[in-house]
C-alpha cells in the first residue's frame, strides 16, 4: 500500500518470501501435515511407546546434564576470556567457536575415540568401571562439546561491556569480592546467561550427527529421539517418523519462543543500562 | 525556486505527525521550522525531501506538483541530521556522488573542477582526500552540505544542521551558512528545536506544535508579538500568572495591565524576564528576593511574591540587590492570553 | 601476571590465587573438551602412516564425497547468500506489516533438529510426500540425489547470512541510502556502492560460516541423500561409512579435511572479526557504524 521511499522493496521481499516459503515453511508444513494425519489415537500410541518415552527421557536429561556443565564451564571460560590477560588468551577465545565449524560427524568420531575405553580420557574412569562412550554419560559429553559455544558467546559480550563503575560503586559500599559477583555482576549476567541456556539446551536435544558416533545407540538405554525418527524412517514406518519428528519440531518451537522471550528480556535490560 | 505545501497530512502508526499543513517558501528565501520534538517538523522536511510521502496534500516546486516525485528524481539537496556521509568515501568521493550517479553525464575533468570549487566554498581546501572519520564534526557538516550542493539542487533542506556540534563550532557554522546562503541565493529550509538558532539564521520562522503551524513570520513578527502562550513560551523564558480580568483590565499584585478585548473572567499572563524590573517602592508585584545570580549581561533575580509565586527577572549589572531583600516587581511589558 | 594493571586497585576477582586457580581450571578443560578433540583427528589420520593416508584421500569414493560436498556448497552457498542480502535489505531498509514474524520464521531452522528438516523433505519430495508421486512419473530426481542434498543444506543454513547482515543494517540505519537517493543514485547503484562496501565483512563473515556448515551438515542430508556410496554421499556421511566398515584411518583421514575447513573457516573468522564483523549480532546496542554519532534514535520523527 503505502510507497517505499527505498528501491528494490518489491525484489527483495519477493526473493525472501520464496525462499523462506520453499526452504523452510512448505518441509515443516508437510511434516506437520503427515503427523497430523494420523489421527489422535495412532498419534499419542506413537510417541508414548516405551522405546519413545525412553529416548525423550535420556534425550533430555543428558542435555539437562550438558547444558549444567556448559553453565559453569561456559560461565568460568567467558570471565577468564574477559577479565584476565595471560598468553594465549586470544587463541582461546577463537577457539572456543570450534565446536560450531567442526562438523558433527567429525566431532563424534574424535569424542567416542577420545572416550571409548581405550581411548585418551575414556580409560582413567574406566579403571573405576565407568564407562564413558556407550552410555548416556557419552551423549552428554557429545551434547556438552557441540553447545560449549552458545553460553560463552551471550555471557561475553555482556561482561565486556560491564561497567567497571557498578563494581566500584558496590566496592566503596565495602562489598566482599563474593558478595560483589553475587548480588551485582550475576544478577546483571542473568538475562544473557538465560538466553545462552535455553540456546545450548535447545541445540542439545536436537543434536544428531555428534550423538549417535558416541551413544550406543541401544533402545530403551541410549537411544536419542532423533535417532529414534531416523530409524523410523529407515524401517520405511514413516507415520512413526512423521510423529515422533514432530515431537521434536514442536520441543523445538516451545525452546525458539522461550529463547526469544528471554533474549528480549536482556535486550530490554540492556538497554535500560 | 518556490515551494508550497498545501493542507499536507503524514501519520506514522496511529501517531497523527502532521495535520494539514500549507505553507508557502519564497523564492531565494531562508526558512527555519522551529518547534520541540515531536511537532512534526523534520517529518514536513522529509516530505519536502521526497524521504517520506504525505497520506494527503500536494507539495508543490514552483508550479510543478512535486508530491509524487521520488526522491531520486527530485532535485533536492538534503543534509542529514548526522550527515550520512559516506564512510567508506573521501571527502572528495563523498562530494562527487551525486554528479557520478547522475544522468547527466559530466566528463571526470568537469567534476574535479566542481569538486575543487566546491570544496574552496566549504572552505575544506587540502581536506579532500581525508575520510569522513578522520575529520572533525564541523568539517564534516560542510562536507555533507557541499555534497548536497554539488548536484545543483532546486532546494536546500536541513535537518537539524548544527545540532551535534559544540556550542562556538554551532555559533560560526551558523553565521557561514548565512553568507553561503546570501552568495548562493538558493531556496533553503531547515529544521530546528532551538530557538535562537532559528532567530539568528532565518528570514522567516516557522514554528510548528503536535502537527501544526502555530506562528509564521520574520524573527520579529514571532518575538515581538507571539500569536499564543505556546510561543511565547516557546521562544524564551517566561514567568507566568494567572489573573482575572474586569473590564478590560487585569490586576496582578497593585499593577493594573491592560487586557483590551478580554471579556470578564480568567486569563494568563506571561512576563519576561527582561520585561520586569525591580523597585524598593511602586506600582507592582510586592516579592522577596530568594537568590540572585550573576551573569555577564546582568543580574538575575529569583524572587517570592507575597503569595508564594516564583519569579525570575533580570535587571541591570549595576543593581544593588541580595537574598531577604523586600521590594515590588515592576511590569514594563506583559502580554495576556486567554486561560488554557 | 599478578596485578593485571598497574596503578589500578584490584577488581573482582583479581585475587591472584583465585585468578591463577580460575585459568588453570579453565585451560584444563579447553584442552579436554576442544584441543583434544582436534589433536586425536590428526593422531588418528596419520597413525598408520603418510602413506596409507595418502591413499584413503585419494580413494576414488573419498575423491567422490569430496566432489559432491564441494558442489553442494557451490550452489547452496551462492544462494543462501542472494537470499540473505535479500531478506535483509527488506528488513531493514523498509516498514511493512508481518516484518517481526518473518525476522523469526529465518531464524526458525537455527533450532530445530536436522532430522527434523531431513525428515520433512521427506514428505514434500519423498514418494510418501506431497510431490514425491509427480516427480517419479515426470522422472524427476530430487531426493537421493544431489538437489535433495542442496534443499537440505539451504533449510539448516537458511538463516546464516541473513543473521549477520539484519543486526548491522539495522544499526547503520537508512541514512546513507536516502543520501545516495537523494543525491540521485539508483537502487542497485546504492546497493553497490553505499550499502555493500559497508557490509561487506560481515557479509563474508556469513558466507564463511554458511560455508561451513554446508560442507560440514551430517543429519539433514544423511535422511535426504540415500547413502549410496560413490553416489551420493558428502565428505561427512562418508565419514560415517568409513567409520561403520572399521576403516578408522580411513575415516579419520576424510575427517582431517573436514577438521582442516574447521581450522581454516576458524582463522577467517578471526580475521574478519578484526574487521569488525559478528559485532553487531552479538552487541545489539553497540553496532552504530564508526562515522555516525549514535543518538539518531531519540529524534528520528520530530
Amino acid at each position: 500500500m503505502a510507497r517505499r521511499i527505498l528501491p528494490g522493496f518489491p525484489l527483495a521481499l519477493g526473493i525472501t518470501l520464496v525462499y523462506v516459503s520453499i526452504i523452510v515453511v512448505l518441509p515443516l508444513g508437510a511434516l506437520v501435515f503427515k503427523a497430523a494425519s494420523l489421527g489422535f489415537e495412532d498419534y499419542w500410541r506413537i510417541v508414548s511407546s516405551p522405546r519413545a518415552v525412553a529416548s525423550y527421557r535420556v534425550t533430555a536429561l543428558s542435555a539437562l546434564a550438558a547444558t549444567a556443565f556448559n553453565l559453569v564451564f561456559g560461565m568460568a571460560l567467558a570471565w577468564v576470556l574477559v577479565r584476565y590477560r595471560f598468553p594465549g588468551r586470544r587463541f582461546i577465545d577463537a577457539l572456543v567457536d570450534l565446536p560450531f565449524a567442526l562438523p558433527t560427524a567429525v566431532a563424534g568420531i574424535a569424542l567416542t575415540t577420545l572416550f571409548a575405553e581405550n581411548g585418551w580420557f575414556g580409560s582413567v574412569p574406566a579403571h573405576a568401571g565407568i564407562k564413558v562412550a556407550y552410555t548416556p554419560l557419552g551423549i552428554m559429553v557429545a551434547m556438552a562439546f557441540t553447545s560449549l559455544p552458545f553460553i560463552v558467546r551471550t555471557v561475553q559480550p555482556v561482561l565486556e561491556d560491564l561497567d567497571p563503575a557498578l563494581e566500584e560503586a558496590a566496592q566503596t559500599l565495602g562489598g566482599s569480592d563474593r558478595s560483589i559477583f553475587l548480588r551485582v555482576i550475576l544478577p546483571l549476567l542473568t538475562p544473557a546467561l538465560l538466553a545462552g541456556l535455553s540456546l545450548s539446551f535447545a541445540r542439545s536435544l536436537g543434536e544428531f550427527g555428534a550423538i549417535i558416533f558416541i551413544a550406543g545407540n541401544q533402545p530403551m538405554s541410549t537411544e536419542i529421539t532423533a535417532l529414534l525418527a531416523f530409524i523410523r524412517l529407515e524401517e520405511y514406518d514413516y507415520q512413526a517418523a512423521a510423529a515422533i519428528a514432530s515431537v521434536l519440531l514442536i520441543t523445538a518451537f516451545l525452546m525458539l519462543a522461550i529463547t526469544n522471550i528471554l533474549q528480549a528480556r536482556a535486550l530490554r535490560y540492556m538497554a535500560r543500562g | 525556486m518556490k515551494i508550497r505545501l498545501d493542507n499536507v497530512v503524514k501519520t506514522f502508526e496511529t501517531f497523527r505527525a502532521v495535520r494539514d499543513v500549507s505553507l508557502e517558501i519564497e523564492s531565494g528565501e531562508l526558512v527555519a521550522l522551529l518547534g520541540p520534538s515531536g511537532s512534526g517538523k523534520t517529518t514536513i522536511l522529509r516530505m519536502v525531501a521526497g524521504l517520506e510521502y504525505a497520506d494527503a496534500g500536494h507539495i508543490y516546486f514552483g508550479t510543478e506538483d512535486a508530491t509524487d516525485i521520488p526522491v531520486r528524481d527530485r532535485g533536492v539537496g538534503f543534509v542529514f541530521q548526522h550527515y550520512a556521509l559516506f564512510p567508506h568515501m573521501t571527502v572528495t568521493e563523498n562530494i562527487a556522488f551525486g554528479m557520478k550517479v547522475s544522468k547527466v553525464r559530466r566528463d571526470k575533468a568537469a567534476i574535479d573542477a566542481r569538486v575543487t570549487e566546491l570544496l574552496r566554498l566549504v572552505q575544506l581546501d587540502g581536506l579532500g582526500e581525508r575520510f569522513p572519520g578522520q575529520i572533525s564534526g564541523g568539517q564534516r557538516q560542510r562536507v555533507a552540505l557541499a555534497r548536497a550542493l554539488a548536484v545543483d539542487p532546486k532546494v536546500l533542506l536541513l535537518d537539524e544542521p548544527f545540532g551535534a556540534l559544540d556550542a562556538n563550532v554551532r555559533r560560526d557554522l551558523r553565521r557561514w551558512l548565512r553568507e553561503i546562503h546570501q552568495e548562493l541565493g538558493i531556496t533553503t529550509l531547515f529544521v530546528t528545536h532551538d530557538q535562537e538558532e532559528a532567530l539568528d539564521l532565518a528570514d522567516r520562522v516557522v514554528i510548528l506544535d503536535k502537527g501544526q503551524i502555530v506562528q509564521q513570520g520574520t524573527p520579529e513578527d514571532v518575538c515581538r508579538n507571539p500569536a499564543s502562550a505556546f510561543v511565547m513560551n516557546f521562544l524564551g523564558d517566561t514567568n507566568r500568572f494567572t489573573a482575572a480580568v474586569s473590564g478590560g483590565v487585569a490586576r496582578l499584585g497593585n499593577a493594573t495591565i491592560p487586557a483590551p478585548g478580554f471579556s470578564d473572567g480568567p486569563v494568563e499572563i506571561f512576563l519576561r524576564p527582561s520585561d520586569l524590573g525591580w523597585n524598593v517602592s511602586g506600582e507592582g508585584i510586592p516579592a522577596t528576593v530568594a537568590r540572585v545570580i550573576d551573569r555577564p549581561a546582568g543580574r538575575r533575580i529569583l524572587a517570592v511574591t507575597a503569595s508564594g509565586e516564583a519569579v525570575e527577572l533580570d535587571v541591570a549589572p549595576e543593581t544593588q540587590v541580595s537574598a531577604q531583600d523586600k521590594g515590588i516587581i515592576i511590569i514594563e511589558r506583559a502580554r495576556v492570553y486567554a486561560a488554557a | 601476571m599478578s596485578n593485571p594493571v598497574k596503578g589500578r586497585p584490584p577488581r573482582v576477582g583479581d585475587a591472584p590465587a583465585f585468578r591463577r586457580t580460575l585459568i588453570g581450571i579453565v585451560l584444563a578443560l579447553v584442552a579436554i573438551v576442544i584441543i583434544a578433540p582436534l589433536a586425536v583427528i590428526g593422531y588418528q589420520a596419520f597413525s598408520q602412516g603418510l602413506q596409507v593416508y595418502a591413499a584413503a584421500i585419494a580413494h576414488p569414493d573419498t575423491l567422490h564425497a569430496i566432489g559432491l560436498t564441494v558442489v553442494t556448497a557451490l550452489i547452496a552457498v551462492p544462494i543462501n547468500t542472494a537470499f540473505g542480502v535479500a531478506a535483509a535489505w527488506a528488513i531493514t531498509k523498509f516498514d511493512f506489516w508481518g516484518r517481526r514474524f518473518l525476522l523469526v520464521v529465518i531464524e526458525i531452522p537455527f533450532s530445530i533438529s536436522p532430522i527434523v528438516a531431513g525428515v520433512a523433505y521427506l514428505f514434500v519430495y519423498g514418494l510418501q510426500g506431497l510431490f514425491g508421486p509427480a516427480l517419479d512419473s515426470a522422472d524427476i530426481k530430487i531426493l537421493f540425489a544431489l538437489p535433495g542434498i542442496v534443499l537440505a543444506s539451504m533449510f539448516v543454513t537458511a538463516p546464516f547470512v541473513a543473521r549477520e547482515l539484519i543486526p548491522l543494517m539495522q544499526a547503520q540505519g537508512r541514512d546513507l541510502e536516502e543520501a545516495a537517493t537523494s543525491l540521485g543514485a539508483s537502487g542497485w547503484r546504492t546497493f553497490f556502492s553505499v550499502t555493500l562496501p559497508n557490509i561487506r565483512w560481515a557479509l563474508l563473515y556469513g558466507v564463511v560460516l554458511c560455508n561451513a556448515r554446508v560442507m560440514g551438515e551430517f543429519g539433514a542430508v544423511s535422511v535426504v541423500s540415500g547413502n549410496i556410496r560413490g553416489q551420493t554421499n558428502t565428505l561427512p556421511l562418508h565419514i560415517e561409512l568409513l567409520y561403520h566398515d572399521y576403516q578408522t584411518a580411513g575415516a579419520f583421514a576424510a575427517a582431517s579435511i573436514l577438521a582442516l575447513l574447521a581450522v581454516v573457516t576458524l582463522i577467517a573468522k578471526v580475521l574478519l572479526e578484526r574487521q569488525g564483523a559478528g559485532r553487531a549480532r552479538r552487541r545489539p546496542g553497540l553496532a552504530a557504524p564508526a562515522v555516525a554519532p549514535k543518538t539518531a534514535s531519540a529524534e528520528v520523527s520530530s
